[in-house]
């Protein structure tokens, strides 16, 4: 079996052949990689079955507070046994000779080894020796003499005579510390061993490794929508106009039959161009035919200053509808795409400035089916193939109707496009004698669908991770 | 859209024991009604302006009983010519508000819900039809509190009465100053020293239209016989108004006297309904079917119309509350509607067209992939943006600004006429991410023209410590040389507000500035609160690339 090692795999792999058994910050020093390299190295290798993590923990003896002492001035029973060798001494005049001393444990200890007698008298219990080789040095010093003030591992008292007593010593508070060190051990595996470094193919790479994320520079999310809509249309036989932003409110509004005082062109639902009017509104037959529309449909006096006044395009249908009334085309099949605005408060589900797309038919023998059949085929092109037709109401169409659309992740059918054939009111004034058929809608929608949004505001966030990492969801 | 509330239990008493609450539920939409929400009981309903009988449960009661065919054609509406009730405006009113109309309705039971649902159509006819009462508005009154003739006419500001809602006496001055709908209405009746007003036979303050009723009127749900007026600036509308209460009252269960109007061009209204004769066949080819004559009859007939024969045409009868009805292809609608959307089938029609799309729309999309294709990210910012960005902290002239009006949102108050400093308030957003970022965005920019001039424009910037001058005019010739076959220069310019001293150049293109490049200046930034250096340019597409 031949094995691809990452160059950090084939350093700690060099360093661990000559040296079998090594922490990771020895190899750290060795190959003079860091931490952060040799941790990353040894788990690939422990994946791959070449390489040992062994985790231990270091036990190492030092001498306590009490300890110290001891090594000082001698444990505490011994003190105590010096001090009774030249005849018996009374508790309190052991307690005043020899200070900071434990006096509980010396007669205890000392007790334990029957050293000493303790006589109760008249004056109070008096200390006597009893055993005359007490003070000779047992196991108890040489462990302290031992430890001194170094640092030494429990193992070298094992299998000695030491080791009882230390069990002992150790019970005892504050003699002895016991300090404990993890440390990992790396090793190799029988295989790893067994891996020729000058062997490796030195042209072959791990092609398995984890590797960091980059980031393609791309169309924005809702572009890329933008775009699939666009070509989609063109694939039905669409072809495209543009018209501007900015617009007369005579193609806007009185063009398509909306009366002057009609709510939809107050204010608070269409933005106005401060102090700018149309120079040139259309032809004089044009506004003529308009303004008798108005005049017998809706009987009022039409205001030509009012259809001067330049707005914010509302809907794409202004630059269609001029288009139509300009060319009066018999057949056709065309379509338009772009910003619309409307003077909302933003939120979740609106914004003041959207995409919207609008396609028309012109045709004699063109029927409201086929637009359903269009728009059904539109979906069908986009994703979308749950689709079912409801009546609805626009002003300026008649018959109306809005299709919805079946969402699996929200589970339940979302209002997408409109369509309906134009009014006789709105084409006869423009000269527009066969059928006009419309349909259209807002293309966040469908976008917001496609990548999963329940935000349409997210769209004009450009927030760089989402741009980086927005992926389509249907 | 105005909403309406619905209780289903009530509505499938008024509609018919016959249909269960699921088959009114599936059929609402089918009305043109989007459910907008459901809670157990309580249906809410949107509603097209254009249908105002959908006011109330009342209205679509009817709906829904010729949809689901338990009843059919037009609700016969009698108007008995009994009783004395009658109105006399004066002429002083022409100038002011000077038609009156009118109705009396009798025998009918009014509980809580009822009224409440009167009370909502009241409303949504007012903001719709009567464009914020301003054309037309309606009072609804106890008939019983008040004795006839009644008089329109007018009054003076400090008439007293006591208005709906209120126990004391107050006048009208005090009422357009102190309540709530005189602030609201008052400026209908503008700085008229007279303001017009509905007594009684006994002098009695009934109505001060359009603001508020008499106290003395107030229907309640022990009313039993009611007297509808509408007053407004325009005879027919108002007459429509009257015509849309009449058919919910008649709904509710109401019987109609006529009320008489006379006096300064006023006339008693005139409930008669209208008839259209059309043929079938444009109707089946508009809409893709070919249903026989009688098949079309019943379609209009579950629409609440009336349709007969009439050798091979058809003639269909128009109930006066149907005012949205204007011809021929209003004519198609309800055909469709009583034929049922959901039975209209797709279909695929044979084509010869060729689409495409427009060469503006290709030249933008080519421009979107090469700077991809360079490594900048694609955002995209609105066209309507605040001075702030655009202005404030670009530190850019703004004597050129072009704003809108009454806009709700503070972000979006001014048309843009650069791109570059959206791209700054982009970076801006993003400073937490990881460097280098880099962002494109082309559009539509505005200037002031004859009235207004719209030309698209591309920007870029790249941000990162490494950046500098040449890679960005690398990528900017690149860009124009494999895109377009266009050579730029660059050229030394002394200043520019967006960019550093001795970094910054115009962009030339057969001997014309068509943009600017350059390293962003330091206090731009600073506004920003960018803190790594950012090289960009903005260059005009529009007479570059295309037209």
């Amino acid at each position: 079996m031949s094995h691809v090692l990452h160059d950090i795999e084939k350093q700690i792999i060099k360093v661990l052949q000559s040296d079998p058994n090594l922490t990771e910050e020895k190899i750290s020093q060795e190959t003079k990689l860091s931490m952060d390299q040799i941790r990353r190295g040894v788990e690939w290798l422990r994946q791959k079955k070449l390489g040992d993590v062994s985790e231990s923990v270091n036990i190492s003896l030092s001498l306590g507070k009490n300890g110290l002492d001891a090594l000082k001035n001698g444990l505490p029973e011994r003190r105590l046994v010096n001090l009774v060798k030249d005849g018996p001494k009374t508790f309190d005049e052991i307690r005043s000779s020899l200070q900071g001393f434990d006096f509980n444990a010396a007669i205890a200890h000392a007790k334990k080894n029957d050293w000493i007698n303790i006589e109760k008298t008249g004056t109070g219990s008096k200390i006597s020796l009893k055993d005359p080789d007490a003070d000779v040095p047992n196991d108890l010093d040489l462990i302290i003499s031992k430890l001194g003030e170094k640092t030494i591992a429990p193992t070298e008292f094992d299998n000695t005579p030491l080791a009882e007593p230390l069990k002992s010593l150790m019970e005892r508070p504050d003699f002895i510390i016991a300090h404990e060190e993890k440390t990992k051990t790396v090793s190799l595996s029988e295989t790893g061993k067994k891996i020729d470094l000058e062997k490796l193919d030195s042209g072959a790479i791990d092609v398995e490794a984890d590797v960091p994320h980059v980031h393609a520079a791309r169309i924005h999310p809702l572009k890329d929508t933008i775009n699939e809509v666009r070509e989609t249309f063109a694939h039905l036989g669409f072809t495209e106009i543009i018209g501007d932003l900015s617009q007369s409110s005579f193609w806007n509004f009185d063009a398509l039959f909306t009366p002057q005082d009609h709510p939809a062109r107050e204010l608070q639902d269409t933005f106005y161009l401060k102090g700018l009017n149309a120079k040139q509104l259309a032809t004089p037959t044009q506004i003529k035919n308009v303004s008798n529309a108005h005049k017998k449909g809706w009987r009022y006096y039409w205001d030509i200053q009012e259809a001067k006044k330049m707005v914010l395009r509302t809907h794409t249908t202004c630059v269609t509808i001029k288009y139509l009334a300009d060319k009066k085309p018999d057949e056709a099949r065309i379509f338009s795409l772009g910003r619309v605005f409307r003077n909302e408060k933003v939120s979740y589900k609106h914004l003041v400035e959207f995409n919207q797309v609008e396609g028309i038919v012109v045709g004699k023998h063109i029927t409201l089916r086929d637009l359903m059949g269009i728009q059904k085929e539109f979906y069908r092109k986009i994703g979308l193939t749950k689709v079912k037709f409801w009546p609805t109401f626009f002003p300026y169409t008649e018959p109306s109707l809005q299709s919805m659309v079946y969402n699996e992740r929200l589970g339940k059918w979302i209002e997408l496009f409109g369509m309906g054939i134009f009014r006789p009111e709105v084409t006869k004034p423009l000269g527009i004698t066969k059928p006009v058929l419309a349909w259209g809608g807002g293309i966040e929608r469908i976008a917001m669908l496609k990548f999963g949004l329940d935000d349409v505001r997210e769209f004009y966030n450009n927030n760089l991770s989402w741009l980086r990492t927005a992926s389509k969801c249907q | 859209m105005p909403v309406v509330e619905l209780s289903l239990s009530r509505l499938q008493n008024l509609v018919g024991k016959k249909a269960n609450k699921k088959q009114i539920l599936d059929s609402l939409p089918f009305l043109g009604l989007d459910i907008e929400s459901l809670d157990g009981n309580i249906v809410r309903v949107e509603y097209s302006p254009n249908r105002p009988d959908y006011s109330t449960d009342f209205g679509i009661a009817l709906g829904l009983q010729g949809i689901l065919g338990i009843s059919k054609g037009i609700l016969k509406l009698d108007v008995k010519k009994q009783g004395n009730y009658e109105i006399k405006a004066d002429s002083s009113t022409s100038r002011i508000r000077p038609f009156v109309t009118g109705i009396v309705a009798r025998n009918g039971l009014l509980d809580d819900e009822s009224v409440k649902q009167l009370i909502n159509m009241q409303e949504d006819l007012h903001v719709g039809l009567g464009r914020k009462r301003k054309k037309s508005s309606i009072g609804i009154h106890d008939l019983d509190r008040i004795s006839f003739p009644l008089k329109y006419t007018t009054t003076s500001r400090d008439h007293r009465f006591v208005p709906l809602n209120s126990t004391k006496e107050s006048s009208i001055s005090e009422i357009l100053q102190d309540s709530e709908v005189g602030r609201d209405y008052g400026s209908i009746l503008g700085q008229s020293a007279k303001v017009p007003i509905i007594t009684d036979a006994n002098g009695q303050t009934v109505s001060f239209p359009p603001i508020i009723n008499a106290a003395l009127t107030t229907v309640t749900t022990k009313t039993k016989n009611l007297l509808v007026e509408v007053t407004g600036i325009d005879k027919q509308s108002a007459e429509d108004m009257l015509s849309v209460v009449v058919t919910i009252l008649q709904g509710a269960g109401f019987q109609f006297s006529q009320l008489k109007v006379s006096g300064s061009k006023n006339s008693t209204p005139n409930f008669a309904s209208r008839s259209i004769v059309f043929d079938a066949d444009p109707v089946n080819k508009i809409l893709g079917l070919n249903i026989s004559g009688s098949m079309l009859l019943s379609c209009l007939k579950k629409c609440r119309l009336d349709a007969v024969m009439k050798g091979k045409k058809i003639q269909c009868t128009i109930p006066r509350y149907r005012f949205d009805i204007f011809g021929g292809m209003d004519i198609v609608e309800e055909v469709a509607l009583g034929y049922g959307i959901d039975n209209l089938k797709p279909a695929w029609p044979a084509s010869v067209h060729i689409g495409e799309k427009n060469m503006t729309s290709e030249k933008l999309d080519s421009i979107s992939r090469l700077m991809t294709g360079f490594g900048f990210m694609e955002t995209l910012n609105s066209t309507l943006t605040s001075e702030q960005i655009l202005y404030e902290m670009a530190n850019r002239d703004s004597s050129q600004i072009i704003s809108v009006t009454s806009s709700k949102s503070q972000e979006h108050t001014i048309l843009r006429d650069s791109i570059l400093p959206g791209l700054l308030e982009n970076l801006s957003k993003n400073i937490h991410e990881t460097y280098p970022q880099k962002f494109f965005e082309s559009g539509i920019v505005f200037s002031k023209g004859a009235p207004i001039k719209e030309t698209s424009s591309l920007a870029c910037v790249t941000a990162s410590e490494e950046t500098h001058f040449s890679e960005m005019k690398a990528v900017l010739q690149s860009l124009l040389r494999i895109g377009f076959n266009i050579k730029c220069e660059t050229k030394t310019l002394p200043s520019h507000v967006l960019f550093s001293q001795g970094r910054v150049a115009e962009i030339i293109v057969n001997k014309k500035t068509v943009g600017y490049i350059g390293e962003l200046d330091s206090k731009v930034l600073e506004n920003f609160r960018i803190r790594t250096k950012v090289v960009g340019f903005e260059i005009k597409l529009s007479g570059l690339i295309f037209d």
